[in-house]
């Protein structure tokens, strides 16, 4: 209720995620329940409706996916949510939303995993999300927020990207990021009428020839075709969208590389370190795709050596290998099963490469 | 004069032959002639004997007969 | 041999709603006549210019291609889910899928269950021909016990392979569904039947008035490996001993 007129609230990060969604102009959000992401879900059966906007408990993931395949065919801005259970069963629907050049905003409140692991955050679901995940030459952009109201403006940027570049964004945050509270500042709502046209929605053919949406071309020219027409746009993305912060990074001699709920932690971190001398940076990767590869290189070449810290057994730590080649140091320090990383436990790492 | 009439676009025919024996009045027959993709095509064998009932149309799955029916007096003038 | 068409007026043409290709179908396949029906419904009922057909995968996966509608195609056995996301978000779009057995009734059945559940205000056609026909003739949920499918070479049997599954029935036995209704084309009396039955359920939709699915019994010369004057005879004997003609609900008539 009070979202709606009030800009600064201080709400749970799933909570901001889904009142952004609606802020943005989303009028199509179809999910299932799945811990750490229900509390999206909730809302948006609850002020969805509100904003004149379609909200669907959907049968499955599978089903919402597809739901929002609709959606996003019929011109809308779309949403869907999930966590990593049910964003693998989402990746079938994923590729086809890239196939057909629809675009659609997707969150992943990231869990333990594989199979079904456990509900404390993690960051496991890195290569599903960057890598591809589902089938075919498809690329999707990838935001990592680490604080809720990042993630709060992620959502909004999200949308624009999904429109601008036709295809799924997807949100990566973790279970600590959709449950945790924070004050946010919530974007003005944009009303969906001003939003640019989409001439290629499926609206009725009146008195123009008939829009179809479709990823299905038998003709392997065609295919080719429409898939180096796509593959154009991603050269644009990896141009131009590249996101990232550096933090103390001028004059140090080792950097973390981090995203999402751990990159915030590495702040204190860096602090920690530099009160004892240690002069240590982080950069921290916002889009996880397009990766900044050409940051993290340009800082190897004046560090001793770039630390990857991940809740995972290493996925992030290959782009940075692959940015880094031989230029630096890239060791690598992970949490598994769902724990957290305390700083004094990435501190001890640091000091193994620091001076 | 016959009643009806059918017209078999003998591109679209793909001789199934579905048309032969849903015709009532043993109108339809094939007519030997292959198309461009080498179906054998229909055609009428007895014209004079077509009442324009449309049963052939209605199950040819290619859309090829259109159907021709006399016009009732009143249409005429 | 010349025919003349003088003093004659046209009671049979191509659909408007169609183009002018040709069906990819095979020679002989129901397929052609159910498409047909649907494309002369909606121009029956003049809803060609804010239709939006749903195609699966399947034979009738490129369907969009052949009408002057907008469509769209959705991964195997998720049309309906599409369908409801199209639907719920413009209300004023005529939206229908058109599925396989395979799609509608094997992969997809979750989706086609809960959208008939929640009485999404769209019309499935429902095409029954008791294989997977894109595919090369495996079977499908329809296929009838004993019989013959490249993936059950001895004939289907129920102990390992389940027994025909009867969605119609299974839809009829929900709350929401307004109109379930099981037809075949395999004689002329049988396809004036679907396309009353196709024309009610596109009404329906038309009208508000709720999910409609008309299950349509057809052929597969190819896989069946029979030809089509044959087939028409196994839908006819065999097939509808399985699955019943009929209407099995019908909510829309009062108000
Ligand atoms: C996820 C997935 N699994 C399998 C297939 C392969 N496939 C294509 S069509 C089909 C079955 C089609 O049978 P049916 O739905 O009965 O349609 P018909 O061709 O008989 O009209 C299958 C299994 C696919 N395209 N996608
Ligand atoms: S219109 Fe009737 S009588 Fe004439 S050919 Fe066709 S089925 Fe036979
Ligand atoms: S039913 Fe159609 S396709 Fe089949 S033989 Fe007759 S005209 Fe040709
Ligand atoms: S394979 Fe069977 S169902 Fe598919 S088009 Fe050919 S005859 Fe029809
Ligand atoms: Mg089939």
């Amino acid at each position: 209720m009070g979202a709606d007129t009030i800009d600064k609230v201080l709400m749970t990060g799933n909570e901001a995620m889904a009142e952004a969604g609606i802020r943005a102009g989303c009028r199509a959000y179809f999910g299932y329940p799945i811990t750490p992401q229900n509390e999206l879900l909730e809302y948006m059966s609850a002020h969805m409706p509100q904003a004149g906007g379609a909200f669907i408990q959907a049968e499955s993931e599978i089903a919402a996916i597809n739901m929002c395949y609709g959606a996003s065919a019929a011109g809308v801005r779309t949403m869907t949510s999930s966590s990593s259970p049910g964003i693998s069963l989402k990746m079938e629907g994923i590729s086809y939303i890239a196939g057909a050049d629809l675009p659609c905003v997707i969150v992943n409140v990231v869990r333990g995993g594989p199979g079904l692991g456990n509900i404390a955050p993690a960051q496991g679901d890195y290569f599903q999300a960057t890598k591809g995940g589902g089938h075919g030459d498809y690329r999707m952009i990838v935001l990592g927020p680490s604080t809720i109201p990042e993630a709060t403006e992620h959502v909004m940027l999200a949308f624009e990207l999904a429109d601008k570049y036709r295809g799924p964004v997807m949100i990566l945050a973790d279970g600590m990021l959709g449950q945790m509270m924070e004050p946010v500042v919530l974007p003005k709502p944009v009303d969906p009428a001003t939003l640019p046209a989409k001439p290629w929605a499926l609206t009725g053919a009146k008195g123009r020839e008939p829009n179809i949406v479709t990823s299905f071309y038998l003709d392997p020219e065609e295919l080719n075709m429409m898939d180096v027409k796509r593959e154009s746009r991603y050269r644009q993305i990896e141009e131009q969208e590249v996101r990232y912060e550096e933090h103390e990074t001028a004059d140090a001699t080792v950097v973390i590389a981090a995203y999402g709920s751990v990159a915030r932690i590495a702040r204190t971190v860096v602090k920690m370190a530099r009160g004892e001398g240690i002069k240590l940076g982080l950069l921290r990767p916002i889009s996880l795709w397009p990766f900044p590869y050409a940051p993290l290189r340009a800082i190897a070449d004046r560090v001793d050596a770039i630390l990857t810290v991940e809740m995972n057994a290493g996925q992030m730590v290959e782009d940075v290998r692959l940015a880094v080649a031989e230029r630096a140091q890239t060791p690598f320090y992970g949490v598994l099963g769902g724990l957290v990383p305390t700083p004094k436990d990435i501190l001890r790492e640091v000091k193994r490469y620091a001076g | 004069m016959p009643r009806g009439a059918i017209i078999v676009d003998k591109e679209r025919c793909k001789g199934c032959g579905l048309c032969l024996v849903f015709c009532p009045q043993d109108v339809l027959a094939f007519s030997g002639e292959h198309n461009r993709s080498s179906y054998d095509v229909v055609c009428m064998k007895h014209p004079e004997q077509c009442t324009g009932c449309g049963f052939c149309a209605q199950t040819c799955p290619d859309i090829a007969i259109e159907v021709y029916r006399q016009k009732k007096p009143k249409d005429g003038s | 041999m010349p025919v003349s068409t003088e003093n004659m007026v046209k009671v049979f043409e191509r659909p408007n709603s169609l183009n002018e290709s040709q069906f990819s179908y095979c020679p002989g396949c129901h397929h052609g006549v159910v498409t047909r029906i649907v494309a002369q419904t909606i121009d029956e009922l003049e809803i060609r210019e804010r239709t939006v057909l749903v195609a699966p995968v399947g034979c009738s996966v490129s369907m969009y291609q052949w009408f002057r509608c907008d469509g769209t195609q959705a991964s195997h056995g998720r049309a309906c889910a599409v369908a409801t996301g199209l639907k719920r978000v413009n209300p004023n779009l005529i939206v229908f899928t058109y599925q396989g057995d395979g799609d509608l009734a094997a992969i997809g059945t979750a989706e086609s269950i809960h959208a008939a559940n929640r009485g999404e205000n769209i019309t499935v056609i429902f095409i029954n021909n008791q294989i997977y026909g894109m595919t090369g003739g495996q079977m499908a949920p329809t296929t009838l016990l004993g019989q013959w499918a490249t993936s059950c070479p001895d004939g289907r049997e129920g102990s390992l392979a389940g027994y025909p599954l009867r969605f119609a029935e299974m839809v009829a036995q929900l709350e929401a569904p307004v109109y379930v209704t099981r037809q075949s084309v395999y004689d002329q009396k049988r396809i004036m039947a679907t396309t009353r039955a196709i024309m009610k359920a596109f009404r329906y939709q038309v009208e508000g008035k709720g999910y409609a699915l008309v299950e349509v019994l057809t052929n597969c010369p190819t896989n069946w490996k029979m030809g089509p004057v044959e087939a028409n005879r196994r839908l006819a004997d065999e097939v509808v001993k399985t699955f019943p003609l009929g209407d099995l609900v019908d909510r829309g008539q009062s108000g």
